[in-house]
């Protein structure tokens, strides 16, 4: 029996596969199906194991719910302004990288200083910069009064401010790992190229945008994919900004909508997550499928 | 385009820290190339050959020394302004645009007075397609091209803008035997039809030898001779020289100059008049070789080689400074050939000596 799957050479193919998809099935695929029943089960309790019945009222709650109308719109504001954003700077700061020589390695260094510092450090080196306490309005307030500005309540404050201090941060941690895929991508580029352009007397924003830009495009690709799907999954650096009660705060997330309808305060409802998870994954998916889209056009392999 | 090289020189600084001394790459090069002429810079590499080509393109400074196009000082000026076509070793051809994005290139840089209208560029574009004749591939992408395409297009790319000067990096490295033999004669009918000066570098003697007006031999960034091909071939100026043209290459030998004789080991082989008894090298083209029954130069036969046109005999001698040595005989010389001693007499004009210490060529 076994000499002949042996033999059958697709057989054998799958019988190579079955470990890691077995793995994959029961850690990756069953969940997923998983979420998506329970987004149809109307009042599931995963206490008792039941439900009273199958329909898209969990949907149509989690859609009329102000609080994921808020998350869904923090999320969106997050993505729309953190992704080009942090992407564009990184792309400056990596070509003035590559452009200098001495000290270069020290800057390299510094850049990616963020990556490697936990979560909960900046969330408190955040806290010094912008936190008005009893004693103190935060050193990014003391700024503002020197220059004559009124101090502005960054954490607890307008929701501008917030919104202000979250992108700000989110571009700060993300802008690391940018920096460091776009450098080595910029140090790939063969000089030939540049030369060629020098002898034809190519202007320099012209070998910008018609040589290096092509050249590094699936790198800037790659991360403005990531990035996208990064941003959409934001909940822990909302946390360490904010505190955990973000609905009050005016500052939830779809992740942090998930979570809290999970195991929040006022929480207890996996129907309500699961089909807010699905909304997230369906969004997602659009997404990216809008950026493979735009990119085989633009995008040189 | 006349080009002058005036002295140039570039020296680099070492990057090794205990030998502090600079790197000369090219020294003291001084040399007036003829308008509308094909020259080809030959050396072995590192023999600052490319550094000659990029010094005249501009992309590197001299570090002293003149170049002039014509009347013009282009020391100085930067690549773009000296009206250079530069064709590079890899092509360099811009991967993600279309041949005929790639022609335009250069045309779309052109500003203020000699900014073209579209349909200049195109049909500029065109001309430097048809002269390279890959005028049918204009919408396909270099991935989706062969070696000698590429390099087809990497020509009409550097040649769309008519350059004063045509500077060609090795141009032919990259191709395969066949398609290198086909590539070269094209660039030499692109030259003719074009008449531009034409510099192109090559560590390949006989690629050199068979399309050049004149070729330059350089070693260690000394040029070591300028001159005709065949005359760099029948006459050349060292050792170095001697050896490094020529398919199969020249055999040499220790000899002695006694009484206005030249010996080989005990082998009397050659009337030389007027030179002073001393040790040399002495240098025998492989067709400078005579079979002959009663021949001076005496040899122990390793074995024959029949190549059709002609007979390759391999032998040993002594005082070869190869193990072997090779001399190459017309089919025609239907000569005995049995193991055991082979014998030769030599052409005169074949035979080169050169001085034991300088290597320099003693003429007799």
């Amino acid at each position: 029996m076994m000499k002949k799957i042996l033999k059958n050479s697709s057989a054998k193919g799958w019988l190579y596969l079955l470990p890691a998809l077995l793995f994959l099935g029961i850690f990756m695929v069953y969940p997923l199906i998983d979420v998506f029943i329970y987004s149809f089960e109307e009042g599931y309790n995963s206490a008792s194991q039941t439900y009273f019945g199958v329909g898209s009222y969990n949907y149509s709650y989690v859609l009329h719910d102000p609080y994921f109308l808020q998350a869904v719109n923090n999320t969106f504001l997050l993505v729309i302004i953190t992704v080009p954003l942090s992407t564009g700077i990184a792309l400056l700061i990596s070509v003035g990288l590559n452009s200098i020589k001495p000290l270069r390695n020290l800057f390299q260094t510094v850049y990616f200083l963020p990556y490697v510092t936990n979560t909960l450090a900046v969330g408190l080196v955040f806290m010094i910069l912008f936190k008005k306490t009893a004693y103190s309005d935060g050193f990014i307030n003391l700024i503002i009064n020197w220059f004559g500005g009124a101090s502005v309540d960054f954490i607890e404050g307008p929701y501008w401010a917030k919104m202000f201090v979250l992108c700000f941060y989110t571009i700060w941690v993300v802008m690391p790992f940018k920096i460091l895929i776009l450098t080595s991508a910029l140090a790939s580029v063969n000089q030939e190229y540049y030369n060629a352009a020098k002898v034809d007397g190519t202007s320099k924003a012209r070998t910008f945008i018609r040589i290096t830009l092509p050249m590094i495009s699936p790198m800037i690709f790659y991360l403005v994919i990531t990035g996208f799907i990064g941003a959409f999954k934001a909940y822990s650096d909302v946390v360490a900004l904010f505190g955990t009660n973000l609905n009050a705060a005016e500052m939830n997330t779809i992740v942090g909508y998930v979570y809290d309808m999970l195991y929040g305060d006022s929480g207890g409802y996996p129907s309500y997550a699961a089909a807010a998870a699905i909304i997230l994954f369906a969004i997602v998916l659009t997404i990216t499928c809008i950026n493979l889209l735009i990119s085989k056009k633009n995008v040189h392999y | 385009m006349e080009v002058v090289l005036q002295n140039l020189t570039k020296k680099f600084p070492s990057r090794d820290k205990k030998n502090r001394g600079d790197v000369i790459a090219v020294s003291d090069f001084t040399f007036k190339i003829p308008d509308g002429e094909l020259i080809g810079l030959l050396g072995p590499s590192g023999c600052g050959k490319s550094t000659t080509l990029h010094l005249i393109s501009g992309l590197q400074k001299p570090t002293s020394g003149r170049i002039f196009f014509g009347e013009d000082d282009v020391t100085d000026l930067p690549p773009e302004n000296r009206g250079i076509g530069l064709v590079f070793q890899n092509y360099a051809l811009y991967p993600h645009l279309t041949v005929k994005q790639n022609i335009l290139f250069p045309l779309q840089n052109l500003k203020g007075k000699d900014k073209l209208s579209k349909e200049e560029m195109l049909e500029k574009a065109h001309e430097a397609a048809k002269l390279v004749q890959i005028d049918e591939l204009m919408d396909r992408k270099p991935g989706q091209l062969s070696g000698g395409q590429q390099q087809r297009v990497a020509i009409a790319r550097a040649l769309v803008k008519m350059p004063r000067v045509l500077l060609l990096d090795e141009p032919l490295s990259n191709l395969d035997a066949r398609l290198r033999l086909q590539t070269r004669e094209e660039i030499r009918r692109i030259q003719r039809e074009t008449k531009i000066t034409t510099i192109f570098v090559t560590h390949d003697q006989e690629e050199a030898m068979s399309i050049s007006d004149r070729i330059v031999v350089m070693k260690d960034g000394v040029v070591h001779q300028i001159g005709k091909p065949q005359d760099v071939y029948d006459d050349p100026a060292n050792l170095f020289v001697a050896k490094f043209l020529g398919t199969p290459p020249i055999n040499v030998f220790d000899g002695q100059i006694r009484d206005g004789r030249l010996y080989i080991g005990e082998d009397e082989v050659l009337d030389v008049k007027g030179i002073s008894e001393r040790e040399v090298y002495v240098g025998i083209r492989p067709e400078g070789f005579l079979l002959q029954e009663n021949g001076p130069m005496r040899c122990k036969l390793s074995r024959v080689e029949v190549m059709g046109r002609d007979i390759s005999v391999v032998a040993e001698n002594k005082a070869s400074l190869n193990p072997t040595i090779r001399a190459i005989i017309g089919t025609e010389n239907n000569v005995n050939m049995q193991q055991g001693m082979v014998r030769f007499a030599l052409l005169p004009r074949k035979v080169l000596l050169f001085d034991k210490k300088t290597e320099e060529r003693i003429k007799f």
